[in-house]
């Protein structure tokens, strides 16, 4: 036992109880406790087992930079590993577990690797799991991985739910102590629109743990006469439990409001978490200082901590630190600290100053060592007592102690600053990195910029928000900072102690010691993010914020160079470890990514239709009927289409309307073919090149008056051919006059196909002469049908019959489906899906999404003939590039199996003979299906001089599925190649 | 990061689709110099500093844009309709 909660003060509510467990043990806290409070309060040091030593750690910090108190909170699905303990709320019910630690924290077995340390020094792993390679995989990572590795994390879905939201301000203050709370009322008085942030569930910063007057008065009052303000003005949003982590291009800033960690589980209608994007005019950032620690033999066992953690817990939270607390300060903050506890009612053992000049300070009820230094510790899995050095007189003193406060000076938290790439600033007088140039557009005050007395945080503060008010055109009224004492802010860095005896750890998450930097640097790792990686030092999830600056103070003596010559690692976003969740907010699962819905969607389910996704589109693979699977449906689809009459949803392609005079000459310019002498009321097949000369599109292009057409692209390509479209109109040819628009969502179309497709579409529309003599293959028209409905009617194919494609309204899609049902039902009509569709347009020999795979040409794909020689279009000039017209170039062939047989798309082709290789591959498959109409599998495929191979048996490669069989190369027009059914 | 589209206003980047250089000119003869060609399809300037880009405005007007954006900073200059760009872009050669 050792610390224990005081008689009075802090800001907890003594009146409630709260009832949590710790590693099976059930404990008692209040409301305003964190779970490292009240663990402290119940006497509990020992807090989990360090990365490699698996040495005892307790708590260093009282806030976000903890690297000891990582512990794994709540259980079951919400289990959450290396949640800092010094952040987590206390609530009734919290359970939590310490990690690293096997059997148990009290007796772990992994404690080994201490005694073994001698081995283990910096670069360890790297040196030792070097060789066999092959051990690598199967022996040393899975070892590595149990013996170190924080927290488990848990497998099962995540129960709570998340949120993302934007948000805009004149003004964005990070963090709300005693800089940002004056800051934003200062702003607020000047009728700027601001942004109060700050990581705490109750603002006002160091002012919770310090007992200076402001206004000679305790300083919460003051506090809480400047959130009354900011309350009642219309224009501040005050944003407690959010931490801001991220500063990025354009003043933007990612925050994450903790809305619901405090509490059990989050009520149903609250998500847990919120991802705050905040778009800032300026920003200023009041996020404080962290303290340092000091290194010196011992400085990791449980009851050594910061200054600043055992000042916060004495006077934020109403607990001891210890029963005989020793300070040791290379700051004057120690001695204000030390003040505090004794006046909290907390006994001090000692302050131990390892400065010689000047007097100490007055006032504090303990011996005070001068010119002295603690360079070692005892204790079993706690502080029991600490050996001290006094230099002046070289004698060692034993000081009996159970908690030691380190104040090595403060870092200013300068990280957000330097996300877009900004360095800090070493300022000697400091022993400190502050904010580097940041441009106007975000702004630093108080200790973040290296203020270390109240009076200059408040002043840096008005300052910085007075500048602001000018640029905003909101000019700033007189603010008056309340009454602070002086302070004693000297620092005189001591970056080791260089009599430790044991190990001084720098890096207390990654068990960094003060020998491995010297090792580091000795083996060549000079720079700092080498030594970092060497070392580890500053990784993992407290990214160094206690150890960093620390580590290359060291680095810069080892290596003989000041330390703003050494720098620091790089600050990348985020500031704290933010929850995957809240990054994902509500787009999971299904919620994803919006789905489109054909507007038959409805009407194809009615149908029995298996829906899959296609891109963003759901479509429809097959209707099963009975006992019907997917094979059995597409092959009665497919037989009904060939055989009688079918419909299929064709909506998801896309449609672009066309119109101006120039409509033609635009057309000309970006499909490859000719587009001038289409006649109103016909189709034409386009194909599309990009620049490149590479295939992009294609579809079929219609013309519905002198200046109209529409055009259609594949499903695919829908959107990248209507931007495409737009930059030949705007950035290209901004002479052409032609407008185009996307109609795809305004119009349902169905392709109706099959031998009786004609007699349904008469009995369909409304007078239209749909005879082969009037209304002959590649007709368009515009007309009614079923008694009104406007509809546009085509005579295209994809599957190979006698086909329309019928287009209405969005509106009417499931009355014309329903009147095609109607008009088809004695010619035994049935829809199909878009596995029969893929089957029929193999069998087709129609190139479609595996063939336009960006990497074919007009040529390979048999379709040369269209590419004009009359005109300029996109792609012209290098469509006709020599390597475009080497004839040893794959081109689409079609490929049966000899002897039976799947063939499967992927596979390769061989020359009968040849063994395997890169050199003698021949081509590839590119699609393939079963032909219900001709009882085989067929393939269409890409093959070198395939045209002059039609007839010769190759060698079809497939090894991950078939192996080796063998194929036969023919045309890839399987069905019908004079087209007569097309024509019928 | 918020851009300022001539026609619509303030709106969020997330909204733009991004082509990239805007300086290569489009050459007048398919039938012209393929080198001239290869660089219009080919060649792009990836310059520290000041940048003239295509973008498309997908989320909102479907406008294409001419954005300046300093390559180092993001910050953006200047936004132009791309049908007017053409008439202000510096010369070939020209940073
Ligand atoms: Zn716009």
């Amino acid at each position: 036992m050792s610390g224990y909660r005081l008689d009075g003060g802090g800001r907890i509510d003594r009146s409630r109880r709260l009832a949590f467990r710790f590693d099976g043990e059930t404990y008692g806290g209040h409301p305003g406790d964190t779970l490292a409070s009240a663990l402290t309060a119940n006497g509990v040091r020992l807090l989990g087992r360090s990365f490699k030593y698996h040495r005892p750690r307790g708590l260093l910090t009282d806030g976000p930079a903890e690297p000891n108190a990582l512990v794994e909170l709540r259980g079951g699905a919400r289990r959450e590993p290396n949640t800092r303990a010094t952040t987590v709320e206390l609530y009734e019910g919290l359970e939590a577990r310490s990690q690293n630690a096997w059997p148990s924290r009290g007796f772990d077995i992994g404690a080994v690797n201490g005694l073994l340390s001698p081995l283990l020094p910096a670069g360890f792993y790297y040196k030792t799991f070097m060789w066999p390679a092959a051990f690598w995989e199967r022996v040393y990572e899975p070892l590595i991985r149990r013996a170190a590795g924080l927290g488990r994390a848990t497998h099962a879905a995540d129960p709570d739910t998340y949120e993302k939201g934007t948000l805009h301000c004149d003004l964005l203050v990070v963090g709300a102590g005693p800089a940002g709370l004056i800051a934003a009322l200062a702003a607020v008085r000047a009728g700027l629109r601001v942004i109060l942030a700050d990581d705490q569930p109750e603002a006002g910063g160091r002012l919770l743990a310090r007992r200076a007057p402001l206004d000679e008065d305790e300083p919460l009052i003051w506090r809480d006469k400047v959130l009354a303000e900011l309350r009642s003005a219309p224009n501040v949003r005050v944003m407690p439990r959010t931490t801001v982590f991220g500063w990025y291009d354009g003043n933007l800033f990612g925050a994450l409001e903790r809305v619901a960690d405090h509490l059990l589980a989050p009520p149903t209608h609250l998500p847990r978490l919120i991802y705050w994007r905040i778009h800032a005019r300026r920003a200023l950032l009041c996020a404080g200082a962290e303290e340092r620690p000091l290194v010196f033999g011992g400085n990791d066992r449980p009851g050594v901590m910061l200054a600043s953690a055992g000042q916060s817990l004495a006077l934020r939270y109403g607990v001891a630190p210890g029963r005989r607390v020793a300070v040791f300060a290379t700051a004057d903050s120690g001695y204000q600290v030390a003040r505090d506890l004794q006046a909290a009612g907390v006994r001090l053992a000692a302050v131990i100053d390892p400065r010689r000049d000047g007097e100490a300070p007055a006032g504090i009820e303990a011996p005070v060592y001068r010119h002295t230094v603690v360079t070692s510790t005892r204790g079993g899995r706690g502080l029991a007592g600490a050996q001290l050095l006094d230099k002046a007189h070289g004698r060692s003193i034993a000081l009996d102690c159970d908690a030691l406060l380190m104040a090595g000076g403060w870092n200013p938290t300068v990280h957000l600053t330097c996300h877009r790439g900004t360095k800090p600033v070493w300022r000697d007088d400091l022993a400190a990195f502050v904010p580097g140039e940041t441009g106007d557009a975000f702004r630093v005050a108080g200790a973040a910029a290296g203020h270390l007395s109240t009076p200059a945080c408040f002043a840096s503060a008005l300052e910085a928000v007075a500048a602001i008010g000018t640029e905003l055109g909101k000019p700033v009224p007189q603010v008056t900072a309340p009454a602070c004492p002086e302070e004693a802010s000297e620092v005189t860095p001591l970056w080791w102690i260089k009599e430790s005896k044991g190990k001084a750890f720098v890096d207390f998450q990654n068990d960094v010691t003060v020998t491995d930097i010297p090792l580091a640097a000795a083996e060549g790792y000079r720079s700092v993010e080498m030594m970092k990686r060497y070392t580890t030092l500053g990784m993992a999830t407290d990214q160094g914020k206690t150890s960093g600056v620390n580590g290359l103070a060291i680095l810069a003596e080892v290596t003989g160079r000041p330390i703003p010559e050494v720098g620091t690692t790089t600050y990348r976003p985020g500031y704290v470890p933010v929850a995957l969740g809240a990054l994902a907010g509500p787009h999971v699962g299904p919620e994803f990514r919006p789905v489109r819905r054909s507007p038959l969607h409805r009407w194809m389910l009615r149908q029995g239709a298996a829906m899959i996704e296609a891109g963003a589109w759901m479509r429809p693979s097959h209707y099963a009927r009975g006992e019907e699977d997917w094979f059995a449906a597409m092959c009665r689809e497919v037989k009904t289409v060939r055989g009688r009459v079918g419909i299929c949803d064709v909506s998801t392609l896309g449609k672009i309307d066309v119109q101006g005079p120039d409509a033609a000459e635009f057309l000309n310019r970006v499909y490859c073919n000719g587009w001038k002498t289409l006649p109103v009321g016909k189709a034409r097949y386009g194909l599309m090149l990009r620049e490149d000369g590479f295939v992009y599109d294609d579809g079929t292009t219609s013309r519905l008056g002198e200046r109209h057409y529409l055009m259609t692209t594949t499903t695919a390509n829908a959107a990248g051919v209507m931007a495409h479209l737009e930059f030949c109109l705007q950035a290209l040819w901004p002479e052409l006059d032609v407008q185009v628009a996307s109609v795809t969502d305004q119009w349902g179309q169905i392709a109706l196909a099959g031998p009786q497709a004609r007699a349904v579409l008469a009995k369909l529309v409304d007078g239209l002469d749909v005879s082969n003599a009037a209304f002959p293959f590649l007709a368009a028209a515009e007309t009614t049908v079923l008694g009104g409905i406007p509809a546009r009617v085509f005579r295209i194919s994809f599957s190979g019959e006698l086909a329309y494609e019928i287009a209405v309204p969005a509106d009417y899609s499931e009355e014309l489906a329903e009147g095609l049902m109607r008009c088809g039902a004695a010619f035994g009509i049935a829809p199909y899906g878009g596995e029969a569709l893929s089957t029929m347009r193999i069998e087709k020999g129609h190139p479609a999404g595996a063939e336009l795979d960006g990497r074919t040409t007009a040529q390979d794909l048999g379709l040369g003939k269209l590419l004009s020689s009359k005109k300029d279009y996109i792609g012209r000039a290098m469509c006709r590039r020599e390597a475009f017209e080497d004839p040893e170039r794959p081109v689409l062939v079609g490929l049966k199996p000899v002897a039976g047989g799947k063939l499967r798309a992927g596979a390769h082709l061989l020359t009968a003979g040849d063994t395997p290789s890169v050199e003698a591959d021949q081509g590839w498959i590119a699609s393939s299906c079963y032909s219900p109409t001709l009882e085989s599998y067929l393939a269409l495929a890409f093959l070198k001089r395939g045209r002059a191979r039609i007839g010769e048996e190759l060698v079809v490669y497939d090894p991950l599925r078939e192996g080796l069989y063998t194929g036969l190369v023919c045309d890839p027009v399987f069905v019908d190649p004079e087209h007569e059914r097309l024509h019928a | 990061m918020i851009v300022t589209c001539p026609f619509c206003g303030d709106r969020p980047s997330e909204e733009f689709g991004v082509l990239g250089d805007a300086a290569p000119v489009r050459p007048a003869d398919p039938a012209g110099d393929p080198e001239a060609w290869y660089d219009y399809v080919y060649l792009r300037a990836n310059p520290r500093g000041a940048h003239r880009e295509y973008w498309h405005h997908v989320g909102g007007c479907r406008q294409w844009l001419v954005v300046t954006r300093d390559t180092t900073t993001h910050d953006i200059a200047a936004v132009e309709p791309a049908r007017l760009a053409k008439q202000t872009a510096p010369e070939k050669g020209e940073p």
